[in-house]
């Protein structure tokens, strides 16, 4: 059983007033941004479930938005969020989606793109308690909590891939906490990520690029 | 130190001369990765919290983001301000300070999820207002959170928090047991003493349903926590007069994990039945049509 620590009963700190709806949502797009890399241009959010029906109520929309320009869920910006991406010329929108049911019922698309026009959607859930899982990067399904310091690889899927990835951590003394691997399809696109116990420093990028069939990193922590 | 029942919680305070929140303080160091000063410190960020959520709206009114409540907490303060109120100085502080933490929670304040966000007011209102009448020292009202925290703790580990779980039995249930144990410690009681308070505010908020209107943390979210605070002080006056409790926390906490688990869906943070279904709650929210 994982350790309850007396500030998981009176915490956490928040913005309210809902750990699901407004915390969780904040966090989902938090690691949006860090999965995409660089300052989104722009930003459409699709609301699905309860997200849908009770979403302004509950400052989901503020949350998610605050959360994709980097404020923490105990952040007091985030009620005055519209304002703050509207300054920083951030176009953002948000569209309820009611057909889609079959789904988990406090789920959000964050479909961004940057000012170079890279773009990156990225579907989260928010499970209660400010807890959440990324469970969509483009259109491969992946799984990952952002509780741990995350390195997410997108890379060609071919053989010697992951004895690459892994020499580099190992000459950067990085252990392993756990470890995805996820593909499209045979011999193309691949995910591999790798969730560790100790944050993950920036030139671990430089190393893990020098090998042609990476073409991107990204650390989320 | 640690403890997975309230049982095991009593044997380590009775065997070690120690208070609930001794335990539960050194439970954090032993168990967790912090040094004591951080713990210290963490908790005084959350008491520095916990105040400002009490206390701002009852000056500055706040309306909230579904717009079904706003301004409750200066209307307790004005009428209690003119010594209308019936309940005494503790009561009318404690649910004033807790429907002012609600209000500032639905306007996308800052608040401290206590043990949720929906009953985040019933633990500050409870100690904020000892503090008041008491003049109670801030290391004083920090051990009674590290007491009322050892019964949530249990609650989370042992049964539920969640209201979609057990109904608001279980989040308003819990935040008023954690409240009493704290109360009871800070005016001196037993370790004995705040379990069975906690077990009695388990007691009789048993069954309690979770029914919030258009499926926000609002109403009636808001009049519950005034009621957790009430509850608290009903079973913190109970077992300082010295009335022992039948059943004990353990078998309490479970009782109300089973009544949560048999409580029909509608009844459980749905918005699909209770007060979420009257007429007058469906007219108001709009949400549906």
């Amino acid at each position: 059983m994982p350790f309850i620590s007396v500030f998981d009963v009176l915490g956490p700190n928040m913005i309210g007033p809902s750990s699901s709806h407004t915390a969780g949502a904040c966090v989902i797009a938090f690691l949006a941004r860090k999965m995409l890399g660089s300052k989104p241009k722009k930003v459409e959010f699709v609301l699905y479930g309860s997200f849908a029906k009770t979403y302004k109520g509950h400052g989901t929309d503020r949350a998610l938005l605050g959360g994709l320009m980097g404020f923490g869920t105990d952040d007091v910006r985030i009620r005055d969020s519209f304002d703050i991406a509207k300054k920083k010329g951030i176009e953002y929108k948000f569209t309820p989606n009611s057909e889609v049911t079959d789904i988990h019922p406090n789920t959000v698309d964050v479909c961004m793109e940057d000012e170079k026009g890279k773009r990156v959607t990225v579907r989260g859930e928010s499970l209660g308690g400010g807890k959440v899982r990324i469970v969509k990067i483009g259109e491969v399904d992946i799984d990952f909590s952002g509780e741990y310091s995350a390195l997410i690889l997108v890379h060609k899927d071919r053989p010697g891939m992951i004895a690459y990835i892994t020499k580099i951590l190992c000459e950067h003394s990085i252990n392993i906490a756990f470890m995805k691997l996820y593909r499209e399809s045979k011999g193309n696109k691949a995910y591999t990520i790798i969730e560790s116990d100790e944050p993950i420093q920036n030139t671990v990028k430089d190393d893990l690029y020098k090998n042609e069939y990476i073409s991107q990193v990204m650390i989320v922590q | 130190m640690d403890f997975s029942n309230a049982k095991k919680l009593l044997e380590l305070c009775d065997s070690n001369g120690m208070s609930i929140s001794e335990v539960m303080k050194q439970r954090e160091y032993d168990e967790g990765t912090s040094s004591k000063e951080e713990i210290i410190k963490k908790m005084r960020r959350v008491l520095e919290i916990m105040r400002n959520s009490a206390t701002t709206p009852v000056n500055t009114p706040m309306k909230s983001m579904g717009g079904l409540i706003g301004g409750e907490a200066k209307k307790l303060n004005d009428y209690s301000q003119e010594k209308k109120n019936i309940g005494g100085a503790v009561l009318s502080k404690g649910i004033t300070y807790a429907v002012a933490v609600l209000e500032c929670n639905a306007s996308m304040g800052l608040i401290v999820a206590a043990p949720t966000a929906g009953s985040s007011g019933v633990v500050p209102g409870l100690l904020l207002a000892m503090q008041d009448v008491y003049s109670f020292s801030d290391e004083k009202v920090i051990d009674a959170l590290f007491a009322s925290g050892a019964i949530g703790y249990l609650a989370m580990r042992n049964a539920t928090v969640a209201g979609a779980v057990g109904g608001c039995q279980a989040e308003m249930g819990v935040a008023s047991a954690m409240a009493a144990a704290g109360a009871v410690e800070l005016m001196g009681g037993t370790p004995a003493q705040s379990l069975d308070a906690a077990s009695t505010v388990l007691m009789n908020m048993l069954g309690l349903v979770c029914d919030p209107v258009g499926g926000l943390v609002e109403y009636p979210c808001q009049n519950r926590n005034a009621s957790g605070v009430a509850n608290a002080l009903v079973a913190t006056d109970m077992a300082l007069a010295g009335i022992t409790q039948l059943i004990p926390f353990d078998e309490m906490l479970e009782t109300m994990y089973l009544v949560g688990k048999r409580m029909p869906v509608e009844l459980r943070e749905t918005a699909l039945g209770g007060c979420a279904v009257a007429p007058s709650a469906c007219n108001a929210c709009g949400i549906c049509g």
